[in-house]
């Protein structure tokens, strides 16, 4: 794998995310409980031995810069390669998502030409899901594609939108689509790409030149004639992070053994940021049940069927429901949450209470009092 | 090189063998407690919260969990250029070599180590402790005092002090007399084993003591006792808090069964003195729809599907349906069974109790039940209270010795 190099693109924006991306980028988004979307990435890439990696970044990057720092917890501390920072030359990300990620590619090409692999992965930055990235690999190496595009198969009645594919009996891509609500095909591409360096390189520059804006729809999705786009089916599981439902539900996923097992075990460990926190503390009080507790949080009260991150405190006689509640967050005593996502350092004072449908959870966003 | 303050000496070789099987393999400040740590990450998180950023650890007795688990540092803050830690086993010169001999020999054998830093005081900790203790403070006490040497004390009960080093202080805090385990107690001014010392002078003592023929080469039996005679400036530092030496399995049992209460003595979640360990990479703990968790601390990765109460659980231990658990310690991913019962006893690392065992019994008349890492114990399996099952001894219990 020291051929390959690795490309995170955390220059989308999902403005159906609400609240929880307004201080940070997707990729900095807190999710299953101890973990930042950005973690799954790199640990599969630092599992699968890929040890150049560059993240591509929005300007609200503090959050995501932050957390992963110089790349220690995934082993990138490296003379040569390790992990790269590519922020964005321009300054209005509104101006950026208008005009696409292919300008900031440009900005960063001499990072890329820079760079001694010979091959590239482009990593969406709302994917999170366990997977030896060497089979990918190995399969672009030995199809002789130009482009290798990883897709999973889904069930046709899910209305949200996609970015499909079609692929022949030989798993070449014949068409695509990107963000779709035309289920067309059950074959839904993940966001997960790998090319030569130098067909990327040429991509980016065509484009650029001709004042296209978009990797996918005009690095891809035009050029489906031009170059030998293959098509790699992949049948884990993965999260989707691009809508509140979304976010919930996979949340809620791993509440279940085989799932919770499979993300976090599967190929490999999956690595974030060390906050040193101690064990879980549960009191004579407490009743726990179908849920996943990280460390440093101490219940004193209810909790079923939710999630909590680290350092999170549950009052005596507080109950907690089909919740996610992120880092430091208090729930005071008495107080009631039933379908409720509460962004980091949240405060619920004692007896409040909030309610959320199963259909649309209520938010409540950083540092918030209620 | 900038002279330092301060620097620290460690010293981690000790075996604990009062602590029998749990230290057939690794040193006692290797041990684990409180559900993540090693009792050496105590000391070391001292260390890194008080500013001292260069800290020697001594090792000797089968140092390869602690030598690998300590590595270079950087779980405690303390990898740094110019310093951080250094693992300093006993080493062979021209003259030949030779273990540690005693607590102050390993200091003087590591001389050339300390001589580096050029360091104006030098602290002397054990890592065999567990507390939580701001040294910087000790070291200003230390510096407006003038001390040639300052010890850390702590009141013990009237009672225990015959078990302790007991100092016998002026009303100042001026140490005038030292007994080791004193029948007799005049005081309840017990040694914690945390020393500060002007460099120079612990330096002179080394030398000298090296050449004492029935020496033990001991700081609380010879260098204390020789600086007291030559009437150095010997002070007593008072530490109120919690400080504990888990030197047998009731002590270590009882030692997390503390962390257990409502508002237990030694803060674990105290946010500006947070407890360094190296951390295993697991997901949040798993809580089932059947578990039933009363009064408990559980680390990441454990999955529980049973019941578990006043019990401490460790990194990523699987605790099936219908097993029921009490005032236990369970170390990193052991494997319980369904429909085990396991009471007041601490199972080590790896082992798989299958389903239907027996094991312990709680209550304050009954000893606890011990058994160690990488064990397998088979269905129906029924051990008693207070017994020591070990790798060596496993097959007179039917159980099996689990290769690593």
């Amino acid at each position: 794998m020291k051929d390959v190099m690795a490309i995170i693109n955390d220059t989308a924006h999902k403005q159906s995310l609400k609240e929880l991306t307004f201080h940070r980028s997707l990729s900095a988004m807190p999710t299953a409980g101890r973990y930042r979307i950005v973690d799954f990435a790199l640990s599969n890439m630092a599992n699968s031995k890929i040890r150049n990696i560059g993240i591509l970044t929005q300007s609200k990057n503090r959050s995501l810069i932050d957390h992963v720092r110089a790349g220690e917890e995934w082993d990138l501390i490296s003379k040569r390669a390790g992990l790269f920072i590519l922020p964005p030359m321009r300054m209005s990300d509104n101006f950026l998502s208008e005009e696409g990620d292919i300008y900031t590619y440009y900005e960063h090409l001499d990072y890329i030409k820079r760079s001694r692999q010979k091959q590239v992965i482009i990593y969406a930055n709302d994917i999170v899901c366990n997977i030896n990235l060497s089979e990918f690999v190995d399969f672009h190496k030995n199809s002789g594609a130009d482009i290798t595009v990883l897709y999973t198969l889904r069930d046709k009645k899910y209305r949200e939108k996609h970015t499909l594919i079609e692929t022949d009996d030989k798993e070449q891509v014949i068409d695509m689509a990107i963000n779709t609500e035309n289920a067309f095909s059950n074959k839904e591409a993940l966001g997960i790409y790998i090319m030569d360096k130098k067909i990327l390189i040429e991509i980016i520059e065509n484009c650029h030149a001709r004042g296209l804006g978009s990797l996918e729809m005009d690095g891809f999705v035009k050029n489906i004639n031009k170059y030998k786009i293959m098509g790699f089916k992949w049948l884990g599981y993965y999260m989707r992070i691009n809508s509140i439902r979304n976010f919930f539900n996979h949340n809620m996923d791993l509440l279940n053994p085989d799932i919770w097992k499979e993300l976090f075990f599967k190929s490999g460990l999956i690595y974030t940021k060390v906050r040193n926190e101690p064990p879980a503390k549960y009191t004579n009080n407490s009743k726990v049940s179908n849920s996943l507790i990280a460390n440093g949080c101490v219940i004193e009260g209810t909790v079923e069927n939710s999630v909590l991150f680290r350092g999170v405190k549950i009052c005596k006689g507080a109950t907690v429901r089909n919740s996610i509640i992120m880092q430091m967050g208090i729930i005071g005593e008495r107080a009631s949450l039933r379908y409720a996502i509460l962004d980091k350092q949240a405060i619920v004072f004692a007896g409040k209470q909030l309610r959320g449908d199963k259909h649309y959870p209520v938010i409540v966003e950083k540092k918030a009092r209620i | 090189m900038i002279r330092k303050e301060c620097i620290a000496m460690l010293l981690a070789g000790g075996q604990g063998s009062r602590l029998g099987v749990i230290t057939k393999k690794l040193a006692k400040p290797a041990v684990p407690f409180g559900g993540k740590y090693r009792i050496i990450d105590f000391t070391l998180s001292n260390c890194s919260h008080s500013g001292i950023d260069t800290v020697g650890v001594m090792t000797q007795y089968k140092p390869l969990v602690l030598n690998s688990y300590i590595g270079v540092g950087s779980h405690w803050d303390l990898n740094r250029k110019n310093g951080g830690v250094t693992v300093l086993p006993p080493y062979v010169r021209e003259s030949g070599g030779e273990w540690y001999k005693g607590t102050a020999n390993a200091v003087f054998q590591n001389i050339e180590f300390i001589e580096q830093y050029n360091p104006e005081n030098v602290l002397i900790v054990s890592g065999d402790h567990i507390y939580k203790m701001d040294y910087s403070r000790m070291l200003d006490f230390h510096k407006e005092r003038d001390a040639d040497l300052t010890i850390a004390v702590i009141e013990v009960l009237w009672n225990e002090a015959y078990r302790f080093g007991i100092m016998n202080t002026n009303s100042e805090g001026r140490i005038e007399e030292f007994d080791e385990k004193p029948e007799n107690p005049k005081n309840n001014l017990a040694s914690m084993g945390v020393y500060i010392f002007k460099w120079q002078a612990l330096k002179e003592q080394l030398l000298k003591d090296e050449h004492e023929a029935y020496s033990q080469h001991d700081f609380g039996i010879n260098i204390i006792p020789a600086m007291l005679y030559e009437k150095k400036e010997l002070w007593a530092y008072p530490f109120e808090g919690y400080w504990k030496d888990v030197g047998t399995v009731d002590s270590l049992w009882r030692a997390n069964m503390d962390l257990l209460e409502e508002t237990p003595k030694l803060d674990l979640y105290d946010d500006g003195w947070r407890i360094y360990s190296v951390n295993p990479t697991k997901p949040p703990q798993y809580i089932a729809a059947t578990a039933v968790v009363k009064n408990a601390l559980i680390d990441e990765g454990c999955q529980v599907y049973g019941e578990i109460e006043r019990t401490v659980l460790f990194p990523g231990v699987i605790v099936e349906k219908n097993a029921r658990i009490l005032d236990s310690v369970i170390h990193a991913n052991a494997q319980i069974g369904q429909n085990v019962s396991i009471q007041k006893s601490i199972i080590g690392e790896e082992t798989i109790i299958e389903d239907g065992c027996k094991i312990g019994e709680s209550g304050e008349d009954k000893k606890v039940t011990v058994i160690t890492g990488s064990v397998m114990v088979p269905s129906g399996t029924v051990i008693e209270s207070g017994t020591v099952l070990s790798f060596e001894n496993c097959h007179k219990f039917s159980c099996i010795a689990l290769d690593k």
